[in-house]
């Protein structure tokens, strides 16, 4: 099969070869080009001379910690990666997170998830570059960047300081799960890095003001134990 | 004769005490006759001796009393430095045992081992602390003087006129794996005194006067040698044994030493134990408790059982009976216990008392016919510190005067029958009135005791010869036969008397033991039904604070065998302060009593006892008490004991309880673990059946419409799916089981989990409808948020799986007094009659359908998750249809919020 020079490059460093295997054919299928490590060194020497636009990597890696290679790649590129690990290491979701992933799969996951998520973020890599954009829309919701208001079908939402400056933390990083520590850090300073509580309360209050049904989110969504993500469409 | 093959049992127990030496250190004594030999001198030179063949000496207490060559001799040594002991407000310095403990050397120069401690020391004795030191594995160097050894005391005593304070039981100085005699000649040591040797000039001079007399020197000096010859003697005799060399294996004796009260008792002791220490003999000190014994003063009972406590001290087993006639007692107890030599002591009384009674000696000696009788004189010893003894109270003295209501009624009583006698006087006779004032004594003995009963029998007499006599209403009479009614009445009346205060105190004695035996009884019937720790805590403080009116606390070691105050309930009884759990610990590592009256730490105002059972030491029992009568009289001391045993075997029997029933358990879990494999591989098995049956005809048919093939792919996802939550399910339950679970307990929204749920859920949930009533002001609560939406995800997929498509399922919370609860209600069929309870069990489903996917884990899950969070779950069947779960959590304080926003405009 052919592919045209400029589709995406997709590196995956994955040491299970079933899953490698699948993982190549369900991309090659969508037209992506895919390249594969099985180890964390081979990963690093793939992603500094293939220069893919999105890398996937699990976190069990048999030669190194799969976050360290994020840390490394994380030092000289801002490519999005999407991090594959299993149900019960929420402690190993952060960690990533922290240390610069963007998303995280758990094991075991649809093609169709997977492919939803390495869309939006190969999109938002691109949007990125071209964000100024003065407004945002999703659902119901309009957010005026420049006039700072922020309107649900056409009427006024009352913001306080810290819900919009959360907000806006959330519209910038759309797509991306946030993880509790990088929005208390960004939103309140790196002295409330602990106080997790605060954030559910204002995640509460957004939710109240801008969800259709509080209880049951279509934008603000949550990632248990891990943190938040803010789905534009 | 043939040579008879050595007890095998006594070689066992030499070989074990054999192999107990090996670990201990040793003991060398070196031994002198009196000051001044160079006991100090010659041990100090055996320690640079060995310290020039490397092995490790440090000096524990050395005292030079200022003499240079001695000095000389110490300055090449390592000194440990005193420890300072606060005693009324002065600093003295002790030997530091912890500090010997700790530093550990292969050898350690103690002087003086009959010196005692300052008061607050561990110990009372040196020999104690010596004691520690070799069991702690380190050798030992000491001196001994022959006057402090315990037997010898008094006899020294009575040779110089002095007698010391400090003495050293002989059992230490048996044991010593060494000793050396240190002599030099009387006129020697006379010498090296004149010459200021010993002591300086001005102390020499008073001590030559005094003690130092060459008589005293010589009958010292013979006195030791007399006493290292006998152990030279005992070690030659137990060489013999080893080697088998001569057959003498006697039967062995037994002394029996008949206590009697007074001071005299000590040195009948003394002299039991020489001469039981000649013989090679076990002894036994019997001390019988008469009624007329028990009535003695407080004092003189203390002075018995200190005499008794001097036995033991000895080396002898003390026993104290009770029984009415000395002789008989003593003669029964010998009798069951094979005794072959009694030793007694010479009485003192008159020949007169001995015409109306025998003598104990000549009772004893007349009906024991295989035993041999011992007298041993006493003589007055010299400057006897102990403390006189009261002379001895009255005959009839009770322990306790009686109320002086007693003697009003008796004098009553005696005038009262005097006016119905009167009354009567036309129908009695004379000889009818004396029968009526003696039944007066009768019934004021029993009523008021002894002293009463004299009192009315005396005024019976006057009464009687006052109004009754002829000339009436005088104490003169006309007939002198009525002198001999009046003495004979007076000595009925008094022997009644007498008699009726005997069998009531006898009465009295009885109760008490009655008393004691059922208070033992009564602990016994309580423990042996006590099934747990806790329970055999309460039953013993009650019962022992009840008998021995004290503080009692029990200590239990923990699994580092550190002795603690468990928790019980209530939790008010728990961690008493006057618990010393130091005190407690040692007990419990050295299996020896501590505290009040004993040897160790005495000044503690707590009695710690180890409660000893077969197998091992269980504990510690702690007591105050606050009558120290209660705890210290002999058979309190018995009884206590048998306590301590009773509730150590408890202890024990609850132990091994536990084992059996730790057993039990993992039988249990074993069958259930075997009825799990069926279960799981049958529900793994099921959909892998399916998964490799439609991947093979996938690959093998390629020919089929790709609408089946679309089918069979469907298919093949779900069923991995099902694999998939399966696998989950377990894996949690292990987690949860495995009690490696910790929860990450965060403050959370609810209404934030049960989105993420909704969400992740979403796939099992789309064909029924999903309704929330979630009130917008629940509180923030503490709980692990990945743990309690698996909770609410296996709440609703269950709901979903055991309800037809398009009901209704409806996820509810609220507030409710002081607690969340949040219920997951559907419309479907509900729970089956009885299984509400049942559904939280492991393996357990409600529709006996394979078809149904899941082991039946996810409600277990859902408990085991709930409960550690503190919180329940149940199950009920929901009106008018369907099933209910509802679980709680607690609420708890909210943490600080922030800080009030103002919700302007932003802009």
């Amino acid at each position: 099969m052919t592919l045209p020079e400029d589709c995406p490059h997709i590196l995956i460093i994955e040491d299970e070869k079933p899953i490698g295997r699948f993982l190549t054919t369900a991309l090659q299928a969508e037209h992506l080009r895919v390249f594969t490590a099985e180890t964390g060194r081979q990963g690093l020497i793939e992603a500094s001379t293939r220069q893919p636009d999105l890398l996937i990597i699990d976190l069990g890696l048999p030669d190194c910690e799969g976050i360290d290679v994020i840390r490394e790649i994380r030092a000289w590129s801002n490519i999005p990666i999407l991090v594959l690990s299993a149900r019960t290491q929420e402690q190993e979701k952060v960690q990533a997170l922290n240390a610069g992933a963007d998303d995280y799969l758990t094991k075991p996951f649809g093609v169709a998830e997977l492919l939803a998520r390495i869309r939006a973020h190969l999109r938002r890599q691109q949007a990125a570059v071209t964000l100024t954009e003065p407004e945002i829309h999703f659902g119901e919701i309009k957010v005026d960047l420049a006039l700072r208001s922020v309107t649900r079908h056409g009427q006024v939402v009352h913001l306080t300081p810290i819900e919009y400056r959360l907000l806006l933390v959330l519209i910038r990083y759309a797509g991306k799960v946030l993880t509790h520590r990088q929005l208390l850090t960004a939103v309140w300073g790196p002295n409330y890095s602990d106080r997790s509580h605060y954030l559910r309360i204002y995640m509460g209050h957004l939710r109240q003001k801008l969800e259709q049904n509080p209880a049951q989110p279509c934008h603000l969504l949550t990632e248990t134990g891990v943190g938040y993500r803010l789905i534009l469409e | 004769m043939t040579p008879k093959r050595p007890d095998p049992d006594e070689l066992l127990n030499k070989i074990q005490q054999e192999e107990a030496k090996q670990q201990r250190g040793c003991l060398k004594i070196f031994f002198g006759s009196c000051a001044g030999v160079g006991k100090t001198f010659a041990m100090l030179l055996a320690a640079n001796a060995q310290r020039s063949q490397g092995i490790e000496v440090v000096v524990g207490v050395v005292e030079t009393h200022g003499r240079s060559e001695t000095a000389q001799l110490l300055a090449a040594l390592e000194v440990l430095p005193p420890k300072l002991m606060n005693y009324r407000g002065k600093q003295l310095p002790e030997f530091d045992l912890d500090g010997a403990l700790a530093r550990k050397p292969s050898l350690i120069l103690i002087d003086e081992l009959a010196h005692s401690n300052v008061t607050g020391s561990r110990h009372l004795k040196r020999w104690q602390d010596v004691e520690e030191l070799l069991t702690a594995g380190i050798h030992v160097y000491t001196t001994v003087n022959v006057q402090h050894l315990e037997s010898l005391n008094d006899i020294v005593g009575q040779i110089t006129g002095v007698r010391v304070w400090e003495t050293l039981p002989d059992h230490v100085f048996e044991k010593a794996d060494e000793v050396t005699l240190v002599d030099i000649t009387p006129d020697e040591l006379l010498q090296r005194l004149k010459e200021g040797k010993v002591y300086l000039p001005q102390q020499a001079q008073q001590a030559i006067q005094n003690f130092f007399r060459k008589g005293n020197l010589i009958a010292l000096r013979e006195l030791a040698l007399r006493r290292t010859a006998d152990r030279v003697d005992a070690q030659m005799r137990d060489y013999r044994a080893d080697q088998a060399i001569q057959p003498i294996w006697q039967a062995k004796e037994r002394l029996m030493v008949c206590l009697g009260p007074g001071a005299e008792g000590e040195q009948l002791v003394r002299s039991a134990a020489r001469l039981a220490a000649g013989l090679r003999a076990d002894w036994l000190v019997v001390y019988v408790e008469t009624p007329a014994l028990q009535r003695l003063p407080t004092q003189q009972r203390d002075q018995i059982l200190t005499t008794l406590k001097l036995a033991q001290e000895l080396g002898a087993e003390t026993v104290s009976l009770s029984g009415t006639e000395l002789a008989d007692t003593l003669l029964s107890y010998a009798r069951s216990r094979n005794v072959t030599k009694w030793v007694v002591g010479k009485s003192r009384r008159s020949w007169f008392a001995k015409l109306l009674r025998p003598s104990l000696m000549d009772e004893l000696a007349n009906r024991s016919q295989d035993i041999d009788v011992y007298i041993v004189i006493h003589t007055q010893t010299p400057a006897t510190l102990s403390p006189p003894v009261q002379p001895r109270s009255f005959e009839f003295a009770e322990n306790s005067a009686p109320p002086l209501q007693g003697y009003i009624l008796a004098i009553v009583a005696g005038i009262g029958i005097t006016f119905i006698a009167a009354s009567l006087n036309r129908f009695l006779d004379a000889i009818n009135v004396i029968m009526l004032y003696l039944l007066v004594v009768v019934g004021v003995t029993v009523q008021f005791g002894r002293s009463a009963g004299i009192l009315a029998s005396i005024l019976s007499v006057i009464l009687f010869d006052f109004f009754f006599v002829p000339p009436q209403l005088s104490l003169t009479i006309a007939d002198t036969q009525y002198l001999f009614t009046f003495a004979v009445m007076l000595a009925v009346s008094l022997i009644i008397s007498h008699l009726t205060a005997s069998l009531r105190y006898q009465a009295r004695v009885a109760s008490y033991r009655e008393r004691r035996t059922s208070a033992l009884y009564a602990l016994s019937k309580e423990l042996s039904s006590a099934l747990t720790v806790v329970q055999i805590i309460e039953i013993s403080c009650e019962h022992l604070q009840g008998v021995f009116q004290a503080q009692i606390a029990l200590l239990l070691p923990d699994s580092h065998e550190k002795v603690r105050q468990p928790l019980t309930d209530p939790p008010t009884q728990s961690l008493d302060s006057w618990v010393d759990i130091g005190i407690a610990q040692w007990v419990y590592d050295n299996q020896q009593p501590a505290g009040l009256g004993t040897h160790t730490l005495p000044a503690n105002p707590g009695l710690y006892l180890p409660l000893r059972a077969p197998m091992r030491t269980r504990g510690v029992l702690a007591m105050v008490p606050t009558n120290l009568h209660q705890v210290f009289q002999p058979e309190q001391q018995r009884l206590l004991d048998t306590f301590a045993a009773q509730i150590a075997l408890a202890l024990e029997r609850v132990h091994y309880v536990d084992i059996a029933q730790d057993v039990l358990v993992s039988m249990e879990a074993e069958r259930l673990r075997n009825s799990v494999l069926a279960a799981i591989s049958h529900d793994l098995r099921t959909p892998l059946t399916a998964i490799v049956g439609l991947s093979s005809t996938l690959n093998s048919h390629p020919e089929l419409p790709i609408a089946t093939r679309q089918e069979l792919t469907e298919t093949l996802y779900e069923e991995a799916l099902r694999i998939n939550s399966l696998v989950i399910n377990l894996l949690d339950m292990a987690r949860l089981q495995s009690g490696g679970l910790k929860l990450n307990l965060q403050w959370q929204f609810f209404e934030e989990v049960v989105g993420s749920t909704l969400r992740s859920s979403a796939r099992l949930l789309a064909k029924h409808e999903i309704v929330t009533q979630l009130p917008s002001d629940l509180p923030l609560l503490l709980f692990d948020a990945i743990l309690i939406e698996r909770v609410l995800g296996n709440l609703l997929e269950n709901a979903a799986k055991y309800t037809p498509p398009g009901s209704r399922i409806t996820l509810a919370a609220q507030v409710k007094d002081t607690e969340f609860q949040c219920s997951v209600s559907d419309n479907g069929p509900g729970f089956p009659l009885g299984m509400e309870e049942k559904v939280f069990d492991k393996f357990t489903r409600g529709e006996k359908q394979p078809s149904q996917a899941g082991v039946g884990l996810g409600l277990a899950i859902c408990r085991a998750i709930i409960e550690a969070h503190g919180g329940k779950i149940t199950a009920k069947n929901n009106q008018p249809a369907g099933a209910k779960l509802t679980f709680t959590l607690p609420l708890r304080e909210s943490p600080p919020l922030p800080a009030m926003e103002s919700s302007d405009d932003s802009s």
